[in-house]
C-alpha cells in the first residue's frame, strides 16, 4: 500500500507543539526507539508514516514533493520556495510558532518612522558613505519583494543567518529584517521596528505538497485524515 | 527537450542550429559594414557592478555565484554592462562595437520565459550628434529585422526626466522623483505624498519637526534622547536630514495643476508628429520640456533623412518606462505582429548616465540595440 508522508520537525518545543495539535484533533503520534532516534509512528489513521526532518529542510521536501505533508513556519515556506502557492497548499495554520518578520532601524533614527523614508535615507546614505544601505537578512526574497513594493531603491542585502540583530552594532548592516515575537532582543540591540515595517506575520502551518505522488490511496488517507481532524480537503 | 533554445525547438543542431548561425552572421556581418569592431566580454562579471547600476532587484534576475577568490559573481543579464565596461577600460574614445552571445536571466516558476538565449548587439559610443547616433541604430536594426519586426514601439526618457527636473518645487523631491523615473508605482506614490492634501504629520514626526526648526542643537538632543548610537548612519546624517525635512515641510506641496500636467505629459501616445505636437502645446508651462522636445524633433528629421516615415512611428512618453531600467533617452522596440508570445524582436535605446556611473564619472553619450536572433527565427517561421 502506499503511504503518506508526513513531514514534522525532528526536535524541539515546536516538535512537541505539533504533536499536541494532532493529539487535540484525535491523531496520536508516538516517538519510538531510542530517545535519539529519529523515528515515530501515527495512529488513529492508517496508511501515514511519520518522517522527522530539521525543521528548515521541511520546505524543500514539501517543494520537491518527497513528503506528502509537513509542519512549518509560513515564513520558511514564503521565502525558500519560488512560487510557493503554486508548490504547497496551506491545509492550516496552527497558532502556534508565531514570528513576525519586521524591519527594525537603529532607535537613534529619529527621521525615519516609517519604509517610506527609508529611500530617501538610502540615497542620502549613498551619496555621503559611498554605500548602498545595507539591510541584514537572511529572508532575502521576501525583505527584496516587500522593499520594491514599497518603493525603496539603494539598499543592498547582506545575508546574516543568526544573530542578526548585532550586525548593526558590529558595522556590516544598518537596518535589519528579521524574525522578532517580543521585540526584546531588538531593544537590546538599540533597534526599534518601523511602524509599517511588518512584512509577514508568520506562525507554523500545515501544508500539502503538489509535486508529492498522489495516488488513489494516498488520496484517501488525506481524505480520512482531513475529515478526522475537521478540515477542508485541499485541491491538489 | 535537450535540443531546445529560447523559442526554438531545434535550435542546438543541425538545420536548425546551421538557421541559427546564418542569422547571427548575417546580423555581424551588417553591424561589422556599419563599422563595428566585434568583441567578446566575460560571461561571468563581478556583482557589485551590476548591483551598482541596477539596484538589488538585479539579484532576483540574475544567477549570482560566489567565487572564491573574486567574490559574487553574475552570469552576465546583459551585454550592455560588459560592453561598457570593455570600452571604458580602453578610454573613453569614441566607438563602435557588435557583439552576439547568451545572456541569462533567472525567471519566476511558472514563467515560459526562456532563462538563455542570445543577444545580438550594436553599441555605439559617440559625443557626435545624437540625434544622428540614435536614427543611425533604429534604422539599422528596423533594416535587420525588416517587416517581420514592423510593429514599432518608440518613447524618449529625456521626456519625463526634463519635466521633472523643470518641476518648481524642492530640489529634493525633484531628486526623489528623477531616482524613481523609472518606477512608475514608486513614481506615482511619490507624487501622491508631494502633492495637496498629503496627512497631517504623526505626533513624532511634528516632534522632530520642531526640533528641527529650533535647530541642529535640537536635533542632537533629541537623537541622544533616543537611545545608545549604533551603525554607520550617524548623528551627523540624521541632523542633516532632519533639517532637510523641516524644509521640505516647509516648501508648499505640489499644486493639482502641476500634478495634472505631468499626468498629462505621461499619457502622451500616438504617431510621432502629434505626440510631438502635443508635447509642443504643453511646453509653455513647463520649463525643460522645450529643450526635450527640439530632441525629439531633430531625431524625427535624422529618420526622415534615412527614409523612414518619422512622423508615423508610435511614440508614447511612458514607453520603456517599466523593462528598460538604465536607458536615459531614445528608446525603441521592435516586435512581431500577432506574436505576443514572443519578446521584442530588437529593442534599445540611449544610456548616456550608464557610462559615467560606470566610469567613475568619465562618461561618453551611448546608443544601442540588441536583437534577439532566436526570436526573429520563430517570428520568420509563422506562428509557433
Amino acid at each position: 500500500m502506499s503511504r503518506l508522508k508526513l513531514g514534522l520537525p525532528s526536535k524541539g518545543r515546536l516538535q512537541g507543539q505539533c504533536i499536541a495539535w494532532f493529539h487535540e484533533r484525535g491523531i496520536a503520534i508516538e516517538r519510538t526507539g531510542a530517545e535519539r532516534e529519529y523515528a515515530g509512528t501515527v495512529s488513529g489513521v492508517d496508511g501515514v508514516d511519520l518522517v522527522l526532518l530539521s525543521a528548515s529542510e521541511i520546505p524543500r521536501e514539501l517543494a520537491a514533493g518527497r513528503i506528502h505533508l509537513g509542519i512549518t513556519g509560513q515564513d520558511l515556506v514564503h521565502e525558500t520556495i519560488p512560487g510557493w502557492e503554486g508548490r504547497v497548499s496551506q491545509l492550516a495554520a496552527l497558532g502556534f510558532g508565531r514570528a513576525d518578520l519586521v524591519i527594525a532601524v537603529p532607535s537613534v533614527w529619529v527621521d525615519v518612522e516609517s519604509v517610506e523614508d527609508l529611500d530617501a535615507v538610502a540615497a542620502d546614505f549613498r551619496a555621503r558613505h559611498g554605500l548602498r544601505l545595507r539591510v541584514a537578512t537572511k529572508y532575502h526574497r521576501l525583505v527584496r519583494d516587500f522593499l520594491r513594493r514599497r518603493g525603496v531603491a539603494d539598499y543592498r542585502i547582506v545575508d546574516s543567518q543568526g544573530a542578526t540583530e548585532g550586525t548593526v552594532k558590529n558595522l556590516t548592516a544598518e537596518l535589519i529584517a528579521d524574525i522578532t515575537s517580543t521585540g526584546e532582543t531588538l531593544r537590546a540591540n538599540h533597534l526599534r521596528v518601523l511602524e509599517d515595517g511588518l512584512i509577514l506575520a508568520s506562525e507554523a502551518a500545515l501544508f500539502a505538497a503538489r509535486a508529492a505522488s498522489w495516488g488513489a490511496e494516498e488520496r484517501a488517507t488525506l481524505a480520512t485524515l482531513c475529515s478526522r481532524m475537521g478540515l477542508d480537503e485541499p485541491a491538489l | 527537450m535537450l535540443t531546445a533554445r529560447a523559442y526554438l525547438p531545434d535550435g542546438r543542431l543541425g538545420a536548425g542550429l546551421a538557421r541559427l548561425e546564418a542569422e547571427t552572421a548575417r546580423i555581424l556581418t551588417a553591424y561589422g559594414a556599419a563599422g563595428a569592431t566585434v568583441v567578446e566580454p566575460e560571461a561571468l562579471q563581478p556583482a557589485d557592478v551590476l548591483l551598482d547600476l541596477y539596484g538589488e532587484d538585479i539579484r532576483a534576475r540574475a544567477y549570482v555565484t560566489q567565487d572564491p577568490v573574486a567574490g559574487e559573481m553574475m552570469l552576465r543579464p546583459d551585454f550592455t554592462v560588459p560592453v561598457v565596461r570593455l570600452h571604458m577600460a580602453h578610454g573613453a574614445a569614441p566607438a563602435r562595437y557588435a557583439y552576439c552571445g547568451p545572456v541569462w536571466r533567472a525567471q519566476e516558476p511558472g514563467s515560459r520565459r526562456p532563462n538563455e538565449y542570445l543577444q545580438a548587439g550594436f553599441e555605439l559610443f559617440d559625443a557626435g550628434d545624437p540625434a544622428e547616433a540614435d536614427a543611425e541604430v533604429f534604422a539599422l536594426m528596423a533594416g535587420l529585422v525588416g517587416e517581420t519586426g514592423s510593429e514599432v514601439a518608440t518613447g524618449d526618457m529625456g521626456i519625463l526626466a526634463a519635466v521633472v527636473d523643470g518641476l518648481e518645487t524642492a530640489p529634493h523631491r525633484r531628486a526623489a522623483l528623477r531616482r524613481h523615473l523609472w518606477r512608475p508605482e514608486a513614481f506615482r506614490r511619490l507624487l501622491r505624498r508631494f502633492g495637496a492634501g498629503h496627512e497631517e504629520a504623526t505626533a513624532a514626526r511634528a516632534t522632530l519637526l520642531a526640533a528641527a526648526e529650533r535647530g541642529a542643537e535640537a536635533v542632537g538632543e533629541l537623537i541622544a534622547w533616543a537611545g545608545e548610537p549604533v551603525g554607520l548612519r550617524d548623528a551627523e546624517d540624521i541632523t542633516a536630514r532632519a533639517l532637510r525635512l523641516a524644509g521640505e515641510a516647509a516648501t508648499p506641496p505640489l499644486t493639482e495643476a502641476q500634478v495634472a500636467a505631468l499626468d498629462e505629459v505621461l499619457s502622451v501616445s500616438g504617431p510621432s508628429a502629434a505626440a510631438l505636437a502635443r508635447l509642443r502645446g504643453l511646453a509653455p508651462d513647463m520649463p525643460g520640456l522645450k529643450g526635450a522636445c527640439d530632441r525629439v524633433e531633430a531625431r524625427l528629421e535624422a529618420l526622415a533623412r534615412r527614409g523612414i516615415d518619422a512622423g508615423a512611428l508610435p511614440f508614447s512618453t511612458s514607453f520603456g518606462r517599466t523593462t528598460l531600467e538604465y536607458y536615459d533617452g531614445f528608446v525603441f522596440g521592435l516586435s512581431a505582429p500577432g506574436r505576443p508570445d514572443l519578446p521584442p524582436l530588437a529593442q534599445g535605446g540611449r544610456y548616456d548616465h550608464v557610462t559615467a556611473v560606470l566610469g567613475g564619472g568619465a562618461g561618453i553619450p551611448a546608443v544601442g540595440a540588441i536583437i534577439r536572433p532566436e526570436a526573429l527565427i520563430a517570428a520568420q517561421g509563422g506562428a509557433a
